[in-house]
């Protein structure tokens, strides 16, 4: 056979002939597509309206086929062997492969005509065209697309409106629960939802240009722009005027090698009726395209159905489905606050997954769908309630990526038999992971449960650990990143090594973290020397060390939150976080603070933090020491101090524990006789108790035991690792600890307290700093071309009687 | 297609960003390791802020980057690819160094 013409220019017609390329195929290869341009992603086509290119979009075209772009197939003349084009062409075949994919579908309303539909480039840009003059606009049809049609339409600046048949949204993928909670999120972007309504008429004037669209309940939704997403129709109309097998309700009729009723035809894709399905999915798609190709080439490939579970992200919120959509039991988590509904379908003994459903938190769905049609390795309620599964064994017949097939006996074959060492290598190896995306993390905990020790290269940089940097800088006396990176590392860095040994640095030398190059080493927040919000602006925390602070100093605050209008809130820390400051505004409200003898409070820093306080036996009936005393002199004599992950402390003034020391890296206790000192709490998502390290310390042990313990720790943790975490893999742990620290094992202790001294003796407050140097202060304008200008996307509502953001989408 | 000069080159410092408002559009210009420019959309499409130029310049396997400050998602300086979720991209603008300027097109 020599000659193989495509109808149709769609992704399935571009997985065919890369998958003939791949094989080899030697024949002709004609693709005749109606569109201008050779096959694009479809998947991604609303990505065309935020700033991707049709370009971008594009598949290549692989070399050797011919393409015959912007010309349609009028006929199919099966007897001679050729097809006819509209411009009276004529194209021999041997074999013929359609893959005319789908054609939305409009409902024959009155005034349709003057509506858009969703599923070209020239569709997109016929809509954004007509948006430029409207203010509002409706997509008729609240499933996948249309929701993803409204967002488009909400991007381009519309008010928007949602019109479902169905009483609820999504009804192909979530239930009456589900659509509830999701309706709320989408309501709470500010669309309309227009749920168990039809469509009556498109309304327009005279000119004809659209004013409106009637529901069947008779409502009048004003808009100027009218988009129908209500499902797509097989095109099958060729194969239909030429004799082949065609479904009751539209489809190619096809065997399980693509070949439809004529022996030298095939089709693929969303025009095929596989199984008696026809598949509006583009993984089931590419499967038809590659089983085709096989067979053409002599294979004997065949398609066996697909999974059409689902998970996307659509305004925002993840939705997903996977498996049945009912069961004899079933079991919902449902959190109508944090707007999180998660049900699963079991069997009646509870024991076998059937299927889920999950909205605004699809975690369930990396974890739990290899499991559909299998014994749950525990409740389900359990599975639903602590959410993460992270403890499971899955079989090796699980589905862990269904996008491209790939089960979980196959990954961890691929991972014992080639070495590989981390997710990147089991992607190139195996596929899973390369498509959606959702089974990346499975695929994680099946690297770890396969016993591969993770690399403790920091990232494609480095291939040391954080504690192996820190003794190359300290040992080498290493002081620029590029040095180091020169001389130890490759390529030039990235938001993984780059803060890391930004912070090296700062412990080691101390100097200010906006100084010559190390200005391009700092995360945003170190950067601004503020915490980034949502919406762009900063946060100013100032120091307040141990939660004391004079009325003057409190009235400063009030006053420079009330002239900039930041949003003022206490925080769990005992002091005062002003959010809502452009950054232009930075170095005007802090040159007020600084001048009311206000210092940095490193809020953004991994740096020490706060050392709360209780009241203590100042005021305190049950007091035993100062405890204010001691987390003032605590708080002054670390801060600054950069550290492996923030610093937390507390100091209680007697064993009732009011200032929680217990959960804090480093927490004092006081008794009659001293202090005990605890190390390695934690609150956050994991939390822990501090543990006991020494009791009834004199104020002055206590504080050389705080400084080797701190010095100990920058030294050795590895990036992002809380002291809790550290102690825990201290080989030896606390006893170790003790030993290295007050009995001096290691003879490093003279070190430890020589690295503090430097420490306490270098510190500057970084703010003041900045307001002293016109070069840092440069960099704080939001626009390098107009430096007065305010951020115009900045934007502020009102919440009991404070500003919050409002985001533009 | 009309070049707009913004800032001298010296005003971006090296390995980093700077943001610039041309035409109402929000640019940001990075300046990489080899001195040369690179000009993104400021939008990070993942956050829907305007913040992507103050994000960490680096590299990926050579290719120039820069880091969202709010989620670290990855976008390459070169083709505006999210290198992270190559399905999400952000327009990438023309930019060069003429007369010691900056300058951008639109
Ligand atoms: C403002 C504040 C909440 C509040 O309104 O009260 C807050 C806000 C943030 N916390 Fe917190 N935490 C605040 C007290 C706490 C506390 C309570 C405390 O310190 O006593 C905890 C539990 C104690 C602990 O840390 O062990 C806490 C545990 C966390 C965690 C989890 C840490 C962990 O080890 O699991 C994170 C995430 C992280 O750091 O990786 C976090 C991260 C954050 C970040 C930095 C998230 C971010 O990157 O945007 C928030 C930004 C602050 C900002 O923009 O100003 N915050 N956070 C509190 C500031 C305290 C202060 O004055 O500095
Ligand atoms: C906005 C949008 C978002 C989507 N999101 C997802 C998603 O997240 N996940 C997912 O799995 N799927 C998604 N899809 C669906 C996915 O795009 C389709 O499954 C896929 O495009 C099907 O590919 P196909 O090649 O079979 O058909 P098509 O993409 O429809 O391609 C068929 C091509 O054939 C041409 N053609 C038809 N008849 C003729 C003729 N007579 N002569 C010449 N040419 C002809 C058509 O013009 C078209 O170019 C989405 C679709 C859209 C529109
Ligand atoms: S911890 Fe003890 S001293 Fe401190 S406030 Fe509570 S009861 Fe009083
Ligand atoms: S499930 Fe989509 S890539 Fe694996």
């Amino acid at each position: 056979m020599n000659k193989i013409v495509v109808v149709g220019y769609g992704p399935a017609a571009h997985r065919f002939v890369e998958t003939l390329a791949r094989k080899g195929f030697a024949g002709a290869v004609t693709v005749i597509g109606e569109e201008p341009r050779p096959a694009y992603d479809r998947v991604a086509l609303t990505s065309y309206l935020s700033g991707a290119s049709a370009e971008d979009l594009t598949y290549p075209v692989p070399g050797g086929v011919v393409t015959r772009l912007g010309t349609r197939v009028t006929a199919v003349d099966r007897r001679a062997r050729h097809v006819v084009t509209a411009d009276g062409g004529v194209e021999p075949y041997d074999v013929l492969v359609l893959a005319t994919g789908s054609a939305p579908f409009v409902p024959p309303v009155p005034g349709a005509g003057h509506a858009f539909v969703y599923r070209t480039i020239e569709d997109l840009d016929a809509i954004r065209a007509a948006a430029k003059d409207a203010a509002e606009g409706v997509v008729v049809g609240g499933g996948l697309l249309g929701l993803e049609a409204a967002d488009a339409l909400r991007g381009l600046g519309l008010r928007t409106h949602i019109v479902e048949l169905s009483p609820w949204l999504m009804p192909r993928q979530v239930d009456e629960g589900g659509g509830a909670v999701l309706r709320s999120h989408i309501e709470g972007l500010g669309l309309s939802v227009h749920a168990g309504a039809g469509v009556e008429e498109v309304v327009a004037d005279g000119g004809g240009r659209v004013t409106g669209l009637r529901t069947s309940g008779g409502t009048l939704i004003e808009a100027q722009v009218v988009v129908f997403s209500a499902g797509v129709r097989p095109r099958d109309e060729l194969a239909r005027a030429c004799g082949l097998e065609v479904g009751e309700r539209g489809g190619v009729v096809v065997d399980p090698g693509m070949r439809t009723s004529d022996p030298h035809v095939y089709a693929i894709g969303e025009c095929a009726l596989a199984g008696g399905t026809v598949y509006g999915l583009v993984g089931p798609c590419n499967t038809m395209a590659e089983v085709a190709a096989d067979r053409i080439t002599g294979g004997t490939a065949v398609f066996e159905g697909a999974d059409l579970s689902t998970k996307l992200k659509l305004l925002g919120v993840e939705v997903a489905q996977f498996g049945a959509m009912s069961g004899a039991l079933d079991v919902t988590y449902m959190d109508p606050v944090a707007g999180v509904y998660k049900k699963l379908f079991v069997s009646d003994d509870a024991g076998t997954l059937l299927g889920g459903i999950c909205v605004g938190d699809a975690g369930p769905y990396s974890t739990l769908r290899p499991y559909v049609g299998k014994r749950l390795p525990a409740s389900p309620s359990d599975l639903l309630f602590s959410g993460s599964g992270a403890a499971l064994d899955l079989p090796d017949d699980a589905q862990v990526c269904s996008c491209n097939n790939v089960g979980a006996g196959e990954i961890r074959a691929a991972v014992a038999d080639r070495g590989l060492r981390d997710v990147a290598a089991v992607k190139a190896c195996t596929g899973a992971g390369t498509t959606c995306g959702s089974c990346v993390p499975m695929l994680k905990q099946l690297l770890e449960k396969s016993g591969v020790e993770v690399s403790r290269a920091l990232c494609e940089h480095f291939t040391h650990s954080r504690a192996e940097l820190f003794d190359i800088v300290r040992v080498r006396g290493v002081t620029t990143f590029s040095e180091l990176i020169a001389r130890h590392g490759q390529g030039r860095g990235c938001d993984i090594c780059k803060p890391v040994v930004a912070s090296i640095l700062a412990s080691l030398h101390n100097g200010h973290v906006l100084e010559g190059e190390r200005a391009a080493l700092q995360d945003t927040n170190d950067a601004f020397l503020a915490n980034i919000q949502k919406n762009g602006t900063y946060s100013v925390v100032p120091r307040i060390p141990g939660g004391e602070i004079t009325p003057d100093k409190l009235i400063v605050i009030g006053e420079v939150a009330r002239d900039f209008g930041l949003y003022t809130k206490i925080t769990g820390g005992q002091r005062i976080d002003l959010f809502g400051a452009r950054v232009e505004q930075l170095p005007e409200i802090w040159r007020r603070l600084v001048d009311a003898g206000f210092e940095s409070g490193h809020a953004y820093g991994k740096a020490l933090r706060t050392v709360k306080s209780c009241v203590g036996s100042t005021w305190c009936r049950y007091g035993v020491q100062d405890s204010v005393g001691l987390a003032i002199a605590l708080e002054l004599r670390y801060r600054g101090l950069r550290s492996p992950h923030k610093l937390k402390s507390a100091v209680s003034g007697c064993a009732r524990e009011c200032a929680e020391a217990r959960s804090k890296d480093f927490g004092v206790i006081a008794t009659e006789q001293g202090w005990n000192l605890y190390v390695g709490g934690n609150g956050g998502f994991r939390p822990r108790h501090a543990d006991l390290l020494a009791t009834d310390l004199t104020t002055d042990e206590l504080i050389r035991t705080i400084d080797r313990f701190l010095m100990f720790y920058i030294r050795t943790a590895d990036r992002l690792q809380r002291t809790s975490a550290w102690l825990e893999s201290l080989d030896g742990g606390l006893g170790r600890l003790r030993e290295v620290i007050m009995e001096d094992s290691l003879g490093i202790c003279a070190d430890l307290d020589a690295q503090m001294e430097h420490h306490i003796a270098t510190y500057a407050d970084e703010w003041r700093a900045t307001l002293d140097d016109p070069d840092k202060l440069a960099r704080f304008v939001s626009f390098v071309n107009a430096p007065g200008v305010p951020d115009p996307s900045i934007v502020f509502s009102a919440e009991r009687g404070q500003i919050r953001p409002v985001m533009a989408r | 297609m009309s070049w707009v000069p913004v800032c001298d080159y010296h005003a971006i410092p090296p390995e980093r960003g700077v943001c610039a408002l041309v035409d109402g559009v929000q640019v940001a210009i990075f300046r990489t390791y080899d001195g040369g420019v690179h000009a993104l959309d400021n939008l990070d499409p993942f956050s829907g802020a305007y913040v992507l130029s103050r994000g960490i310049v680096g590299t990926r396997k050579g290719e120039p980057t820069v880091a969202s400050p709010l989620h670290k998602q990855v976008f390459s300086l070169v083709s505006g690819v999210c290198l992270d979720q190559d399905d999400v991209t952000v327009a990438v603008y023309r930019a060069r160094v003429a007369g010691g300027r900056v300058e951008v097109s639109v």
